[in-house]
């Protein structure tokens, strides 16, 4: 089961890399004439085809391609012919920072607001919480980041509108620059978050068991967390790593917001400067993270909730 | 209708406003959506209720074609990823055998690529122009669609007067269509709604970030992105369109909240 469920996972990762890579031929007529536009000359046209490798068949370009990627090197960008492993590296690294910093900090809160939220079912604090996360839901991730940086940044001058880092900035000043950026993606990623703990949590009350534990006249607190918590749990670990995967994507819009160097904003120029090659790498780290995310939540469903394993038909 | 919780008339009544507006915006609009009247972010005045933009143009305008457009092309994209999604979920979901097979596969590795990512990729390869937009958002959100309608067909497909239709000889379009499309269209609408406003957040997204709905058409996204440089001295009014996007979104959700609530009949 285990071992099949890896196998999926890997499958799924060349699969989606087929994906990224014969998308390009889907485009009609020739993609070098394309890119090039007017500007393109007959020479610099086969120039393009030649470093594209288009006069290769597509069969071998693909295989040579993937193995290139599976030893690190993702060829060269167009726009600044520089290799792309050695462009993305950097990004890639700040984009991971990003992230985790969000994730430290918005897994707590909404695990915690989301027992809250089962705790005080149907009362007050339940309806604020399920209000303010639907709302939180509801609006785009540019907007919350623009409210903050006109609460913080212009009202408040707390901390700064732009997150520009380079490799030697200093941890304490990252942190200070990062701090709206991971607010912004907190808000969006933590209304999920609470919404789906409290969902699993609800589902685990209606069990017979805990009506048990409420008849020999338990408290409510101590129902939830030593009755109803423990097995809550698969789901609910289950939901923070699906998203972690979302935060994954959600970076791209906050980083164009702020311009922080990552990943996600590389993908976005380049996608204007239709950079393809640079795209696709993105693209495929990009996916591939995020495969293995959902390959990791279905991993520790199994280790929090052995029983998947011996249910007929999963 | 009377049975409707307070939010989901208050979605209602703010959708039907949206729509009123996106209608008469030509009406409604005190200038042209591309005409520059003025200076460059003039402050709210009479002639210019919500001042003007960083090309001069009436921002009361562009907001009100910017409601037909954005909400206009979000319909249409969702309208045809429901039409394909729906049509191949209950086709593959009442054919079974290798249709299933193949379309279920193709969705799966569709699915499994975060669709920002893989809208991104497909817009660099076919260039960033509003109708390749349409086609590749609403060909990703199919697969969504055609999940739950396969489900859907599958399941009804059980019922005795399927088979009895089935025996009687009917052709595939009139099992789709006459006996099971009837019998799905509840949870298929509720869909539509979800599906529609995350289309539409998602279209403003791109617009956004600059690779949505090209200048000088007016689109909400791309109006945040091009004023966004005015809240650093502190005017909200870049916000608006944001602002307009998320009361909408709100509304549609509402909607949805009650309508699957409604068909499930659940209370949690």
């Amino acid at each position: 089961m285990i071992l099949s469920r890896l196998g999926l996972g890997v499958m799924t990762l060349v699969a989606v890399s087929a994906v990224v890579f014969f998308s390009m031929a889907l485009l009609p007529g020739d993609v070098a004439q394309q890119m090039l536009g007017r500007a393109g000359t007959p020479e610099a046209v086969a120039t393009l085809r030649h470093d594209l490798g288009l006069d290769r068949p597509i069969g071998q370009r693909y295989v040579s391609w993937l193995s290139g990627i599976l030893h690190g090197d993702f060829g060269r960008s167009l726009a600044s012919g520089r290799p792309i492993a050695q462009i993305a590296k950097g990004r890639l690294l700040n984009t991971l920072f990003l992230a985790s910093f969000a994730a430290i900090i918005s897994i707590p809160l909404s695990v915690g607001l989301g027992i809250l939220a089962a705790l005080y079912r149907r009362r007050a604090a339940d309806t604020a919480i399920n209000l303010i996360t639907l709302l939180a839901i509801s609006l785009p991730e540019f907007l919350i980041a623009y409210l903050l940086i006109y609460l913080f940044t212009v009202k408040a001058g707390w901390a700064p509108s732009l997150a520009i880092v380079g490799a030697d900035t200093p941890l304490p000043e990252r942190l200070h620059k990062t701090i709206l950026p991971v607010m912004t993606l907190t808000f969006a990623v933590a209304a999920h978050m609470t919404r789906l703990t409290r969902a699993a949590i609800v589902n685990v009350l209606s069990s017979s068991y805990i009506e048990m534990a409420h008849l020999k006249g338990l408290s409510p607190w101590r129902i939830i967390v030593r009755h109803a918590v423990p097995n809550a749990l698969g789901p609910i670990v289950n939901v923070v790593v699906l998203n972690l995967a979302y935060l994954i994507v959600g970076v791209v819009v906050v980083e164009v917001v702020f311009t922080y160097p990552g990943l996600g904003q590389l993908m976005v120029d380049s996608v204007s400067k239709r950079d393809l090659p640079l795209v696709q790498a993105s693209c495929l780290i990009f996916a591939a993270t995020y495969i293995t995310l959902n390959l990791l939540a279905d991993l520790l469903s199994i280790v929090f909730d052995p029983r998947i394993l011996s249910r007929p038909g999963s | 209708m009377k049975s409707a919780p307070a939010s989901a008339r208050f979605g209602l009544i703010v959708v039907a406003g949206y729509g009123a507006l996106a209608v008469l915006a030509p009406i409604l609009a005190p200038y042209g959506e591309t005409q520059i009247v003025g200076l460059e972010f003039a402050d709210w005045s009479a002639q210019h209720w919500l001042g003007t933009d960083d090309l001069g143009r009436d921002v009361l305008s562009r907001l009100l074609y910017g409601a037909r457009n954005t909400i206009g092309i979000a319909v249409l994209t969702t309208a045809i990823a429901a039409l394909i999604g729906g049509v191949a979920g209950l086709v593959a979901g009442s054919l079974r055998g290798w249709v299933d097979q193949v379309l279920g596969r193709l969705v799966d590795v569709l699915m499994a690529v975060p669709s920002l990512i893989l809208t991104l990729l497909m817009l660099a390869i076919f260039g960033t122009s509003v109708v390749s937009m349409i086609l590749i958002i609403a060909l990703i959100e199919s697969t969504r669609i055609f999940r739950l309608a396969r489900a859907l067909a599958m399941g009804i497909g059980l019922f005795d007067y399927v088979t009895t239709a089935r025996l009687r000889g009917e052709g595939l379009a009139w099992i789709v269509f006459r006996e099971i499309l009837p019998n799905a269209s509840a949870p298929l609408i509720a869909e539509f709604g979800l599906r529609f406003s995350f289309v539409f957040l998602f279209i403003a997204t791109l617009s956004f970030l600059g690779l949505g709905i090209q200048p000088p058409t007016a689109d909400w996204g791309s109006m945040v992105r091009d004023n966004a440089t005015l809240i650093a001295y502190g005017q909200m009014a870049p916000l608006l369109p944001a602002a307009a996007i998320a009361l909408l979104t709100v509304a549609v959700n509402f909607i949805v909240d009650w309508l699957v609530h409604q068909s499930s009949g659940l209370a949690d």
